[in-house]
């Protein structure tokens, strides 16, 4: 293993993952690279058909066709969430060939991937660069995948794609509509999923790209999603997704009474703080609370006859009520999260498809989420320094990836609205398990015992000094939580690393190691 | 011994804070313990401790116990392990946590009663975070949301609730079983930090002096010197008939509540929203309250899910003369609190009144009054109360008496 250097939050990270030289966090904003993006090689018109018919007999002819062979890294991306079909062949199908060693690279897992444990064990696979989550989580924190995972976050990929960190060899994407030459879109068919955003930068930046499709159109494809000029093969397959699982059909407002009060005490604190305004860009999840939050920013924005210009996606039901009730201007969308949101890009004008690409890039030109007045995220624990982590639960274990979290942390206000503990586990640490994202980006924790203001923000803790919200120290926080779950011990964790948490501009921000069970 | 095996609490997938014991004693082989438990990783070797420190308090030195954990607290774990324990031997020993300092406050007479949230006395999921939606009250319910092979394991939690469980100054409410019935349920509230009582199906002033000779057999062995309050809940029709006599039978008696369902039941009607089925016992039980100086306590309003219709049956209830209901769901506290919180003309009279007292209290007067009416001193409690409830809504400001002053001058 190679030597460890203490980063910049402390933590203590390797120079070295998966053979790699990687950098130690340094710092928000520490980190400037230099020289010039990564680029595919340059392709030739000539070698493609005239008639545009890329129409391949079956994903396994596409992938040989494009030279799958040991240690390949394949990407994919995830918007058919939970009910993507095609990932698990990619590997079935190397599997049967006998292909060794590949790196999956999806921009998020979900549970109906657990299938490919059995390939991280024989072999087929050698690592996942992506987010882990349930038995795949369990499988790689008890240490049993053979090469070290990678989690980035959605931008932390685009970032380690386009400075050539990760070279894509094969981009397979799965797409609800395409047409012979390969322009695709997540309008139509019946998987449809809304919007590709997360598929962009594969597309743009693999070697080979396979778009796999099972509705076939004539060309042209419109809109093109993804520009067929970038793609190598088209296949169709029976079904690429299960409906159902692919976009809740609803997207549901919590109904527990507990998380209702944070989110109205949230709404509350974004009111009296003046952090809701006329005119406010926001963004916030597709969980129960963050709903909640939704829906009484929503009644409030109606109340005092204002609105927010614009709302950043993930989409569902209730920000298209928003844009559809005039309380919200513009949705731009990375995500359609419902069977509302999807229906809503297809028919509202100011409905937008707007790829993570322009959101969460370290090496763009500047960022939306930067404009953001208010972001809601999540955590599973933060710690007295406003550190959260959103990756391990406190007993060790990997379970859920980052997601947008880290990008989404740059904006003007982030507000964490989480209970003070879950089931006996109390949310807030002396030190998280693992830091996802530094405190000093971290503004606000809401939770069901009082609202924290990071110490940092004395323009917010001087604004709300006579309010008559629960304002309350960190500390106060967690001596309650404390004293109500009792003195918890620590996991039992080996010095072996299983996987590394990147930050934004891809230096190592933290570790996971090994659970010894 | 016949039986050696005993069970208590809960499990399953939908089961949270809660944990399942199966206690076998045994002939020999010391103690074993088998955790399951979704917190082990943090909690595990504490649990343990836990489970052995209540199997030694109990002298049990040859037993299996199984614990299948879904993130209760020690007191809920403790609880239901004694109720195993006690399922086996018989015992008086109690393994008590002590009250929290938190949970020592004290209750009044007169205090608001407008909203009281039931909790089912065998649910420990529900405790945890009732007290954070700021009722008035709080019911650890002992009747009819426990099942009835339960309701031994449910006294025990609901006492270790009683002592551990901060409810942030929510008044301390147990409902036990209908008497006599009820009346073994006693010893395990009355020492324990409970305010008052709900006594169900209350039906003449007979039950009710049954249960204060009861209980104050137990404040004596305890030594518990609090007031004890009760609140006999009005079900049936003989309870209306009996509602005076009821309300008068106990200086204790601090408000009647109707329950509608039963009551209901016992005409051989229907329930409906408009209640109008209900108007006589209503208005009836009403009047008694007003005329033994309690206060008349409205039922459950069922549909957690229509605000709209919980406000308008609040609005009826409150001109019939009511001054609260009970909730089934803490959503519901913030529309009954809204919808009981004093009127325009009840604030300005309070302030007037209070007023009043901070002058003659100035002047070193013993005497309050207003005009030339004297004011007697449980009318400015109530009255400051009605101004503490009015700032706490954000009805009037804290410096209202500023305001009131410069209003008065100019």
């Amino acid at each position: 293993m190679s030597k460890l250097v203490k980063n910049a939050v402390g933590r203590m990270v390797p120079t070295e993952i998966n053979g790699q030289e990687v950098i130690p966090f340094k710092g928000v904003g520490k980190h400037r690279p230099a020289g010039r993006k990564y680029a595919p090689p340059i392709p030739t018109a000539m070698d493609y058909p005239d008639d545009g018919n890329k129409v391949v007999a079956s994903l396994k002819e596409a992938l040989t066709k494009c030279g799958l062979k040991d240690g390949m890294t394949i990407s994919t991306h995830h918007h058919l969430r939970d009910g993507d079909l095609v990932s698990n062949t990619i590997f079935d199908i190397a599997h049967e060939i006998g292909v060794k060693d590949l790196v999956w690279f999806p921009s998020a897992s979900f549970p109906c991937h657990d299938p490919l444990i059995k390939y991280l064990e024989d072999g087929t696979i050698n690592r996942i660069e992506g987010s882990m989550n349930g038995p795949l989580g369990k499988f790689v924190t008890q240490g049993k995948m053979k090469g070290t995972a990678v989690l980035r976050s959605h931008g932390g990929r685009v970032q380690a794609i386009q400075d050539g960190e990760v070279k894509i060899d094969i981009a397979v994407l799965a797409a609800p509509s395409s047409d012979p030459f390969g322009n695709a879109n997540a309008l139509n068919g019946p998987s449809a999923c809304g919007v590709l955003g997360y598929a962009t930068t594969d597309y743009l930046y693999a070697e080979k790209v396979i778009v796999v499709t099972d509705k076939l159109v004539d060309f042209p494809n419109l809109p093109m999603e993804i520009q067929g000029n970038y793609v190598d093969y088209v296949v169709v397959v029976d079904k690429i997704g299960i409906p159902e699982k692919i976009v809740s059909g609803t997207t549901q407002i919590t109904k527990s009474p507990d998380r209702l009060l944070i989110a109205e005490l949230t709404t509350q604190f974004l009111l009296e703080s003046g952090i809701l305004k006329d005119g406010c860009y926001m963004q916030a999840g597709a969980g129960g609370t963050s709903l909640a939050i939704g829906y009484f920013v929503h009644q409030l924005l109606k109340e005092k006859g204002w609105k927010s210009k614009v709302g950043f996606g993930g989409s569902t039901k209730y920000m298209v009520q928003m844009l559809e009730e005039g309380t919200m201007e513009h949705i731009l969308d990375a995500q359609a999260f419902d069977l509302g949101a999807v229906a809503s890009i297809a028919k509202n004008k100011n409905h937008h498809q707007f790829p993570v690409f322009n959101a969460y890039n370290y090496h763009s030109k500047g960022n939306i989420t930067t404009m953001m007045d208010i972001m809601i995220l999540g955590a599973t624990e933060v710690d007295v320094h406003f550190n959260g982590n959103v990756v391990t639960h406190s007993d060790g274990y990997l379970l859920h990836g980052i997601g947008g979290w880290q990008n989404c942390l740059h904006a003007k206000n982030v507000i964490l609205p989480i209970p003070l503990f879950r089931d006996r586990i109390p949310v807030i640490k002396d030190e998280v398990t693992t830091i996802c994202g530094p405190g000093e980006m971290i503004d606000i924790i809401v939770t069901e015992r009082g609202i924290a203001i990071n110490p940092k923000r004395t323009d917010l803790i001087e604004k709300m000094k006579d309010s008559k919200l629960p304002i309350k120290t960190i500390q106060e926080l967690k001596a309650e939580a404390d004293a109500i779950c009792g003195p918890s011990q620590k996991p039992n964790l080996s010095d072996e690393i299983v996987a590394a948490i990147k930050w934004v501009d891809g230096t190592v921000i933290d570790v996971v190691r090994k659970v010894i069970e | 011994m016949s039986t050696k095996i005993a069970t208590a609490g809960n499990a399953g997938p939908k089961v949270r804070s809660d944990c399942f014991v199966t206690l076998e004693l045994k002939d020999s082989g010391g103690v074993q313990i088998d955790l399951k438990s979704k917190v082990k990783v943090l909690y595990g070797d504490s649990i343990v401790k836990l489970c052995s420190d209540v199997l030694a308090f109990y002298d049990i030195k040859n037993a299996h116990l199984q614990l299948e954990d879904s993130g209760a607290l020690p007191l809920v774990i403790a609880a239901r392990i004694e109720a195993a324990v006690k399922e086996l031997i018989t015992t008086d020993k109690e393994f008590l946590f002590p009250i929290l300092d938190e949970n020592i406050y004290s209750s009044e007479k007169e205090q608001f009663r407008f909203s009281r949230l039931y909790l089912p006395g065998n649910t420990p999921s529900m405790m945890l975070n009732a007290g954070i939606h700021h009722p008035n009250g709080i019911i650890l319910d002992l009747e009819d949301s426990v099942a009835y092979a339960k309701k031994k394991e449910a006294q025990l939690l609901v006492r270790n609730a009683l002592r551990g469980i901060d409810f942030y100054g929510a008044e301390r409410m147990v409902r036990i079983n209908q008497i006599p019935n009820g009346l073994d349920d006693l010893k395990y509230i009355v020492p324990n930090n409970v305010h008052l009582i709900l006594v169900p199906k209350c039906e003449g002033a007979h039950q009710v002096i049954q249960l204060e000779e009861e209980i104050s057999k137990i404040k004596k062995a305890f030594k518990v010197k609090h007031n004890i309050y009760l609140m006999p809940i009005i079900e049936s029709a003989l309870g209306v008939e009996k509602a005076f006599e009821i309300a008068t039978s106990s200086e204790n008696i601090v408000a009647l509540a109707i329950g509608l369902e039963d009551y209901t039941a016992d005409l051989g009607t229907k329930r409906t929203n408009e209640a109008t089925e209900s108007l006589y016992a209503r208005t009836r039980m009403v009047n008694a309250c007003k005329a033994a100086h309690i206060q008349a306590i409205d039922s459950v309003f069922s549909d957690v899910g229509d605000m709209d219709a919980l406000r308008a049956t609040i609005k009826v209830s409150k001109g019939l003369g009511f001054e609260g209901m009970g909730c089934i769901h803490p959503r519901q506290i913030k529309f009954i609190h809204e919808s009981y919180a004093p009127e325009a003309d009840e604030i300005d009279k309070a302030k007037k009144i209070v007023n009043a007292f901070i002058d003659a209290t100035e002047k070193g007067l013993g005497v309050v009054s207003l005009g030339t009416k004297m004011i007697d001193p449980p009318v400015v409690k109530r009255a400051e109360k009605t101004i503490r409830l009015a700032i706490n809504l954000g009805l009037i400001s804290e410096n209202w008496r500023k305001e009131f002053l410069n209003e008065q001058a100019g």
